[in-house]
């Protein structure tokens, strides 16, 4: 659907993106991650064509992206905003207009968005008498009512309440069963393990970590599990001996609870034939990492890389 | 191009529908109209009737002061103490003191005392009289006969006459006041427009909507479409102003100048038939109009402007000056995050103009001076001087250099401004600088 080759942008002072490719599936949820200031904003810009690469390409479908493609991306960016002085209704049918709708045909949809999130009537109303959330339901709909076949979201939860986030979550959904890719960008890892299929990671400006979701987190266990279990901890601690090692341990109303790090690639089936006889096991699952935790550890890793060069350059 | 149509017609709308533009649109040229004709209404002489009592003491001015269909006269020889304490009981409105040193001056040898305030221009009515009295009383004592001096008196006219290459001459009309305010006009108008362009990009970016339309327009013709929306806004504004106008002065000059237009006639006639039959004529039996050939030679000067010339020049200026300036400014809005900011960029752009209007105040004095030339072809200065200029009478070249300088570098300005609007719109946060701008025109 859309793929990036080898994108260089640099400002006047830093580089924005060094040397970046990823490509995007047809019909996924894409998320696009990364720390403030990593340069995600730069890429959206390149994709939406707002400003150009230095060097690099974008191809859209296949095709070099050219200013044609517009009126096929949808775009959502993180600072909302609209004509504050203008009505409702004007302002979709502008926006939908501009993004090559007929007025007919834009008046008919926004009819129908209008009528799913409940804004009958909000049509004639300027949007400074709206409230936050209410100009995000607007904003929305004006991203998404020519039908894009790329939407591109940027923190699209933001400023809703968990109500109307659901909302909009569902149409993403939606959305995406009809046929649509979309790019998603945001620092809220629960709702990347919750949506998307396949994630790119960017950190100072240089993609360091892509593939799909489940792929990734599996690449990042650590065969670790949580047990717990009735019985005296000394036994169980024992058993595990050599085979693998605690990390983390409390007792509750005389529940023991562990985290424990299985080592010399130890099976959990050995691990559990080890520790059976000396305890009563009341749980045992694997702990597989949340995306929050490989991008914690993945940018860390990154900054520390750098520091390091920085060091030995100088 | 169907997107920059759009954004035009949204510009558009967003301003018609401002209810203080069109309050604006319609009595701007309600007010200036209604003002200027108060004003000239004003200098006409005094309507109220006076019913003056005067007390002459130095009996210089016996039956000499005269009325007209307002003021009628009346002498005492009564005691100035008397006829004060009496002012009151009697029909008087005014009365008119005069002390019998009057003829040596100073303050306070004339006095007038009123019941109702009396206007100025009946005061000037008296003052005139007295004047002239005084004036043919002090010939008189020195034995000189008053009539040699009113003879030695003549009036001069100068007639402006402009010789071509071929030898031919042409009668010019000269009216440095006329051209001064069409410049004048075109400053005001260049600056009201630029600032409203300046105000609808900052209105974009500081309200985050840029982002979404850049998306779906090339930043250069959100630009475009809004510096163009802004000048069409700008051309209905001048039509309906332009017939409110052209309307209000119509009636109010059919009103007040009806008198002047038609002896203005009688006047012309009368020249004609001098100048056909020489000293021939009976000049005793030509009715004289020697008070009013002020107002003939205003009224004459306005016949002989090329409204039509001067017309299409202010358009083809307007368009090419604003859309030189508006550039500027809507790069500028492009640059800064509020109008408090704004003010280290606005200055610098708004010098030139100042300075072109500077200049505009010279061509009433000195029309042909090298630097009022200059100031016509340089594009910064160009749109206001050249208009200054044009009722005079400008050579054609000088017309199509200055226009042609004006409009390329036009183009010129709209291609850097939208280098530096495209970058400027997506900067948030920082203070920009000149030098930030100046890199800004190197982005890819």
């Amino acid at each position: 659907m859309l793929r990036i080759h080898q994108v260089t942008k640099k400002y006047s002072s830093h580089l924005a993106l060094n040397d970046v490719s990823l490509t995007v599936n047809e019909k996924c949820i894409f998320g696009l991650l990364g720390p403030n200031g990593a340069g995600k904003t730069s890429l959206i810009r390149i994709i939406n064509q707002i400003t150009g690469p230095d060097s690099g390409e974008v191809f859209f479908k296949g095709e070099k992206i050219a200013q044609k493609h517009v009126e096929k991306i949808g775009y959502l960016p993180e600072e909302r905003g609209l004509y504050k002085k203008m009505s409702v209704g004007d302002q979709v049918l502008y926006l939908a207009q501009l993004k090559g709708l007929s007025r007919q045909e834009a008046r008919k949809r926004a009819a129908v968005w209008f009528e799913k999130f409940e804004m009958a009537g909000w049509w004639k109303k300027k949007i400074e008498e709206l409230s936050k959330g209410m100009q995000q339901k607007v904003q929305f709909i004006v991203t998404v009512i020519h039908e894009p076949e790329l939407l591109i979201l940027d923190e699209p939860f933001s400023g809703f309440d968990p109500i109307n986030a659901q909302l909009i979550k569902n149409e993403i959904l939606e959305l995406k069963k009809n046929g649509a890719t979309v790019i998603f960008s945001t620092h809220n890892m629960g709702s990347v393990e919750e949506l998307c299929d396949n994630i790119a990671l960017i950190n100072q400006a240089q993609k360091i970590l892509d593939g799909s979701v489940k792929e990734i987190r599996k690449t990042f266990k650590s065969n670790t599990y949580n047990i717990s279990f009735k019985g005296q901890a000394m036994g169980f601690v024992n058993a595990l001996w050599a085979g693998a090692e605690v990390i983390n341990k409390r007792t509750e109303d005389g529940i023991h609870y562990y985290t424990i790090k299985a080592l010399n690639n130890l099976q959990p089936n050995q691990l559990l034939q080890a520790v059976l006889p000396t305890c009563e096991l009341l749980s045992f699952n694997e702990v597989i990492p949340s995306m929050n935790d490989i991008f914690i550890q993945k940018v860390n890793e990154g900054n520390a890389n750098i520091q390091i060069n920085n060091h030995f350059t100088e | 191009m169907s997107k920059i149509g759009l954004i035009i017609a949204r510009e558009l709308k967003s301003k018609l529908s401002n209810k203080t533009f069109i309050v604006m649109t319609i009595l701007a040229p309600l007010l200036i109209t209604g003002f200027v004709a108060f004003m000239i209404k004003m200098t006409q002489s005094e309507k109220t009737e006076q019913n003056v009592l005067v007390l002459d003491e130095s009996k210089l001015f016996r039956d000499k002061l005269s009325g007209n269909d307002y003021v009628s006269l009346t002498y005492s020889n009564q005691k100035l103490e008397e006829a004060i304490s009496q002012f009151y009981g009697k029909g008087f409105t005014c009365l008119l003191w005069i002390s019998p040193t009057i003829v040596e001056g100073g303050a306070g040898a004339t006095k007038l005392f009123y019941k109702k305030s009396p206007g100025f221009g009946f005061q000037i009515f008296l003052k005139d009289q007295m004047e002239k009295i005084i004036y043919e009383s002090k010939l008189e004592a020195n034995n000189i006969n008053p009539d040699i001096i009113m003879n030695s008196k003549q009036n001069v006219r100068i007639m402006l006459e402009k010789v071509n290459d071929k030898g031919d001459t042409q009668e010019q009309g000269g009216f440095g006041i006329f051209g001064f305010l069409s410049g004048a006009l075109m400053f005001v108008f260049i600056i009201m427009y630029g600032m409203m362009v300046f105000r609808s990009v900052m209105e974009e970016k500081t309200s985050r909507i840029v982002e979404v339309i850049v998306s779906s327009v090339k930043p250069f013709e959100l630009m475009l479409g809004k510096i163009l929306g802004v000048a069409l806004l700008g051309i209905i504004q001048f039509a309906i102003m332009g017939i409110i106008t052209f309307g209000l002065t119509t009636a109010l000059s059919s009103i007040f100048l009806k008198d002047a237009t038609s002896q203005l006639k009688v006047f012309e006639q009368q020249q004609e038939l001098v100048k056909k039959n020489g000293t021939n004529v009976d000049l005793s039996k030509l009715e004289k109009f020697d008070d009013k050939l002020e107002l003939f030679d205003l009224l004459q000067k306005i016949e002989k402007i090329n409204f039509v010339e001067v017309f299409i020049c202010f358009v083809l200026y307007f368009m090419f000056g604003y859309l030189f300036y508006s550039s500027i400014m809507a790069a500028i809005g492009s640059a800064v995050d509020s109008e408090a900011d704004s003010q280290q960029f606005i200055t610098p752009v708004m010098l030139p103009l100042m300075v072109g209007y500077f200049i505009a105040t010279k061509t009433i004095t000195d029309p042909d001076a090298a630097s009022v030339f200059w100031a016509s072809i340089i594009p910064f200065t160009s749109p206001i001087v050249m208009m200054s200029r044009i009722s005079n009478g400008v050579p054609l070249w000088e017309i199509v250099l200055s226009l042609s300088v004006l409009f390329a570098s036009f183009i010129l300005m709209t291609w850097l401004a939208s280098k530096i609007y495209r970058t400027g719109i997506l900067m948030y946060g920082k203070k920009t600088s000149w030098r930030e701008i100046g890199k800004w025109l190197f982005y890819k």
